[in-house]
């Protein structure tokens, strides 16, 4: 059973990778600063990297926002799964949600369902989640804005080549340091859900740090993800939002790396994701004449406030499911509902896929790059 | 209210993230301008100096593109030591 959880934890790692490779590289690849493949490879290998760098989040995800002595491995399981789940959905409709919201949504929806609402600690989750969740994409996009305004004002009259061929090299610097970000971030957050099921499971004893190879497997998990790219969302961020030009990518890129570098140094775990959307609106408002979609930001909003309760009700759903077949059984029952559902997903995107080759077409008002008659994208 | 919001972080964060976030892709600018002057005083920029990419461009250049590295540099140090 723990093997399912830890198996099933390294795959929402996984999915978390290729849902935010945007959040880092969706500038840089729009702009032509990084071919489509090699920007996934570089922050597939900078979120490595990153994973390796700081271990100061990881504790954060569990301990201060549910009740950690009604967390059970069942629990554990069920807001994974919630987490999962509500990822794949979003990355197929090519919406950048917080891969972080699903995981704490999946965890306390689970923890409710177990232990009803009171093993919630709620001001944690609204302090620690909820304001900086609210208030994070308006900083990122103010900076942006304010970046985005001096480099233009700057670099006026400078011959466009040198200034694009200069900023992309500068975007691929400020992406690289979002990757780096991410996977000090993100890959944490999943190193701290094992060690939650380690501790529930009663391997490691209660405030233990991660061990080794949990931490050496998220490392890679993240970074495997992140290397398939999610070529929906990243299309979504890069060409839905607004038009980015290598000035605005790297101011962009610039706010998205300061924003989520001081506040987890401040020991917030905000979401990557919310962050670097704010970032790229900010740029589009930065920029006089540029075109921001705000029916594309509406959307995503709206997406970002059901993340918490819609992860949390797969979670609590699901471990209703788990509970009531009971034991073992309902784990692999549920698992293989989780296997079946991805594949499901998986074969979906394929009709019409987005790859690398039509990442960068032209906006046509859908994530898939040529208008079909697709019920599912609207 | 302060146990809801952190205001002592927050505008930290605000601060810093200016200086760190808009400042330093504007300095990357500022030295992108000292290597390559603008093509010419047009109307729209007639205030600006005609410079030329002398000895001067590069040392303003060389040290705006140094302090954006020495910045990235303390962030990644911080970060490392933070853990």
């Amino acid at each position: 059973m723990l093997t399912l959880v830890v198996a099933t934890a390294l795959g929402f790692d996984f999915t978390n990778g290729f849902h935010d490779t945007g959040n880092a590289m969706a500038t840089s690849i729009v702009t032509g600063a990084l071919p489509p493949r090699m920007a996934v490879a570089l922050s597939s290998v900078l979120n490595l990297v990153g994973a390796f760098l700081s271990f100061s989040v990881a504790a954060t995800i569990a301990s201060g926002l549910v009740d950690t002595h009604v967390v059970t491995l069942t629990v554990v399981f069920s807001g994974l799964i919630g987490s999962i789940l509500w990822n794949l959905a979003t990355w197929y409709l090519g919406i950048p949600s917080s891969s972080s919201h699903a995981l704490i949504g999946g965890v306390v929806g689970a923890t409710m369902a177990a232990a009803g609402g009171h093993a919630v600690k709620w001001q944690g989750l609204v302090a620690k989640v909820i304001v900086p969740a609210v208030l994070s994409p308006v900083i990122a996009g103010l900076i942006a804005a304010a970046g985005t305004y001096l480099v233009y004002r700057i670099t006026r009259g400078i011959a466009e080549r040198t200034r694009g061929g200069g900023f992309r090299v500068g975007q691929v610097g400020s992406a690289s340091m979002v990757s780096l970000a991410h996977g000090t971030n993100d890959a944490q957050k999943t190193m701290g859900v094992i060690t939650l099921a380690l501790i529930a499971n009663g391997t490691l004893a209660a405030g233990a740090k991660a061990p080794t190879w949990v931490i050496v497997s998220c490392a890679v998990a993240i970074s495997l993800g992140t290397y398939l790219g999610g070529w929906r969302v990243i299309r979504a961020l890069g060409k839905g939002l607004v038009e980015i030009e290598p000035p605005q990518g790297m101011a962009a890129e610039s706010s998205s790396a300061a924003v989520i570098l001081l506040s987890s140094y401040f020991g917030y775990s905000l979401s990557t994701t919310h962050v670097a959307t704010g970032s790229i609106l900010g740029t589009g408002i930065g920029k006089k004449g540029a075109e921001v979609r705000w029916h594309i930001a509406r959307r995503m909003v709206i997406a970002w406030v059901l993340t918490l309760p819609a992860a949390g009700a797969v979670g609590a759903l699901s471990y209703a499911a788990v509970h009531g077949i009971g034991g073992t059984t309902g784990v692999v029952v549920i698992f293989i509902v989780l296997i079946a559902a991805s594949v499901a997903f998986y074969i979906a995107s394929r009709h019409p896929a987005v790859t690398p080759e039509n990442v960068n077409a032209a906006w046509s008002g859908s994530v898939v790059p040529q208008p079909e008659p697709d019920p599912a994208q609207r | 209210m302060s146990t809801w919001i952190n205001l002592n972080a927050l505008w930290k964060i605000v601060v810093v993230g200016l200086l760190a976030g808009a400042g330093l892709p504007a300095l990357f600018a500022l030295g992108l301008r000292a290597l390559s002057p603008p093509t010419g005083p047009t109307a729209d920029d007639s205030t600006a100096p005609a410079v030329t990419a002398g000895p001067l461009g590069y040392a303003v250049a060389g040290f705006c593109f140094a302090v954006v590295l020495a910045a990235i540099g303390w962030g990644i140090y911080t970060i490392v030591n933070s853990g």
